[in-house]
């Protein structure tokens, strides 16, 4: 390639400046809300199905200054927080054990497996059978949306430890609880935190399935009500919300694992 | 004088039945006290499985393995090993990393620090101390593996096939600088390669395996004057053992070539 070609963009393996990429990324959300401005300012489709950004953007001021917003929203987190929580303590350890274990991958990787399969949406009413429509139920959903997930994903992870690095504990002479603890955990975590933050971002998903089916708070169950009042700038500013949550949470687990895992990256 | 290691009437099967392959059958080597013997062969022969015997990290199902007239039962802090792949700790310094491992046999705190920090510098990296392995090139992080193993005074070095890795300048600045800390130091060595010109340069013998099943073949005297330097490579004397050697591993790979045939 001639050398005073300027590198075009778009070629295979081109590397581009952070500033250009998160100059593209700003650019099309800009132009996505552009699109979304004109059709509904040209009326191009009827208000009441999908309301103008400044609707959108009026109605969530109002449901903020009337303190509604904050009460669904904290009802959500709160729910997500101890739901995908609970989930993560069963998962790591029963990870953890049936990725060093074969005897134990044996006896439950074919049952995570094959309830992994299985439609989280159908044990909604199962589900509200056994807890009742409270907080119970939400935290049990999410459970069986994440857990199943993440037991496999750190399964993977701890697999992913090489076998060399074992082989030279044992050299060391190091018992095997003591292998376990200061080179496969370890090893593992970086693969075992990004496993967590890919499973957080399904658990939004499973709280929001919960709440719409069967509440009386959160941020779910604010969107179902206000579809019989066909408030769609309210059920259009709760969807970009969470998605909004949903990305914050994501980048910040992924910039507390930059902190975290340092050693991961040259250092510049 | 009795040999540090013994390795007597040696088989190893892997799997069962119809689908059990023998690695190793009767193998026997001695290795003597601070040799440094190199064990070639041809790919898939049972040399990397000889060595994880020796370390204690596989079974074996006849014959011996001795260390100091002792039997090997599973690993121990005598047999220090290098493996091919850097097993450096990327979640810590090269300086923890070697630390790692004395903390591991028994050593503290300033102690530890300081053993660690001597060895690095054993193989030219004191500058490199606080370095991650991310930042460090493959040779030198194959040069802390080697502090490490050396770091806690094992009875003997087993190396896998350490520099395969490497690109062929620095494996020949590795050559260099293993075989003058081995000539200062003194250390038994059990070396594999499959790299002639490697094993011939550093080695005081040469152990050729044959195909697998794998056994001792032949054991070729270097008796090449140390120090040695790599100008020793381009000697008559160098060239003639080097010859000989391959002969003896080409030996083995025609007559695969002639089984191949054969069965065609």
């Amino acid at each position: 390639m001639p050398a005073k070609k300027s590198p075009s963009l778009f070629r295979l393996t081109a590397s581009i400046t952070r500033a250009q990429f998160v100059g593209i990324s700003i650019l099309v959300f800009a132009l996505l809300l552009v699109v979304w401005w004109i059709a509904t300012s040209a009326e191009w489709v009827r208000p009441l199905f999908l309301p103008s950004p400044p609707k959108v953007i009026a109605r969530l001021g109002e449901l903020a200054a009337s303190g509604q917003l904050w009460q669904d929203a904290s009802i959500s987190i709160w729910r997500i927080t101890v739901g995908f929580l609970i989930s993560t303590a069963f998962a790591l350890p029963i990870g953890v054990l049936i990725g060093c274990y074969k005897a134990w991958e044996a006896i439950v990787e074919p049952v995570v497996d094959f309830v992994r399969y299985m439609p989280v949406v159908a044990f909604v009413p199962l589900t509200i059978l056994w807890t009742g429509t409270g907080d119970t139920q939400k935290y049990l959903i999410i459970w069986i949306g994440t857990f199943f997930q993440q037991v496999l994903l750190i399964m993977d992870n701890v697999k992913g430890v090489p076998w060399d690095f074992i082989n030279l504990g044992r050299t060391l002479q190091m018992p095997e609880r003591r292998i376990l603890a200061r080179i496969v955990l370890p090893s593992a975590m970086p693969g075992i935190w990004d496993s967590l933050r890919i499973s957080l971002g399904w658990a939004w998903t499973w709280l929001v399935v919960a709440e719409l089916v069967a509440a009386t708070s959160g941020m779910g169950y604010r969107i179902t009500t206000a579809q019989r009042f066909f408030q769609t700038d309210l059920i259009i500013g709760y969807i970009l919300l969470l998605g909004c949550f949903g990305l914050a949470t994501d980048q910040a687990m992924k910039a507390l694992g930059r902190r975290m895992f340092r050693y991961m990256a040259p250092r510049g | 004088m009795m040999p540090k290691l013994t390795i007597t009437a040696l088989s190893k099967t892997f799997g069962e039945g119809a689908r059990a392959v023998t690695a190793l059958q009767g193998v026997d080597l001695a290795i003597g006290d601070n040799e440094f013997l190199s064990l070639v062969g041809t790919s898939g022969c049972g040399k990397s499985t000889l060595l994880s015997i020796v370390a204690g990290l596989e079974s074996h199902d006849q014959g011996e393995v001795l260390v100091d007239g002792v039997p090997v039962d599973g690993p121990g802090l005598d047999r220090g090993v290098v493996f091919q792949s850097y097993t450096l700790f990327p979640w810590l310094t090269a300086q923890q990393n070697v630390e790692f491992a004395l903390r591991e046999a028994g050593m503290r705190g300033k102690e530890a620090a300081d053993a660690a920090a001597d060895h690095l510098k054993l193989v030219g990296l004191d500058g490199f101390a606080n370095a991650f392995p991310r930042e460090l090139s493959g040779g030198m992080k194959q040069r802390v593996a080697i502090a490490r193993a050396l770091s806690y005074r094992p009875k003997m070095l087993l190396m896998d096939e350490p520099f395969g890795a490497l690109d062929a300048l620095t494996r020949h600045h590795m050559q260099e600088l293993l075989t003058r800390i081995w000539e200062k130091h003194r250390l038994t060595v059990l070396f594999i390669t499959h790299d002639v010109e490697e094993a011939v340069y550093m080695s005081d013998r040469v152990a050729v395996m044959s195909n697998r099943p794998g056994r001792i073949k032949e054991i070729i005297d270097i008796d090449l004057e140390r120090p040695r330097h790599y100008d020793l490579v381009a000697s008559p004397r160098f060239q003639q053992l080097h010859r000989a050697v391959l002969d003896s591993i080409r030996a083995e790979s025609i007559e695969v070539a002639q089984l191949g045939t054969a069965l065609a």
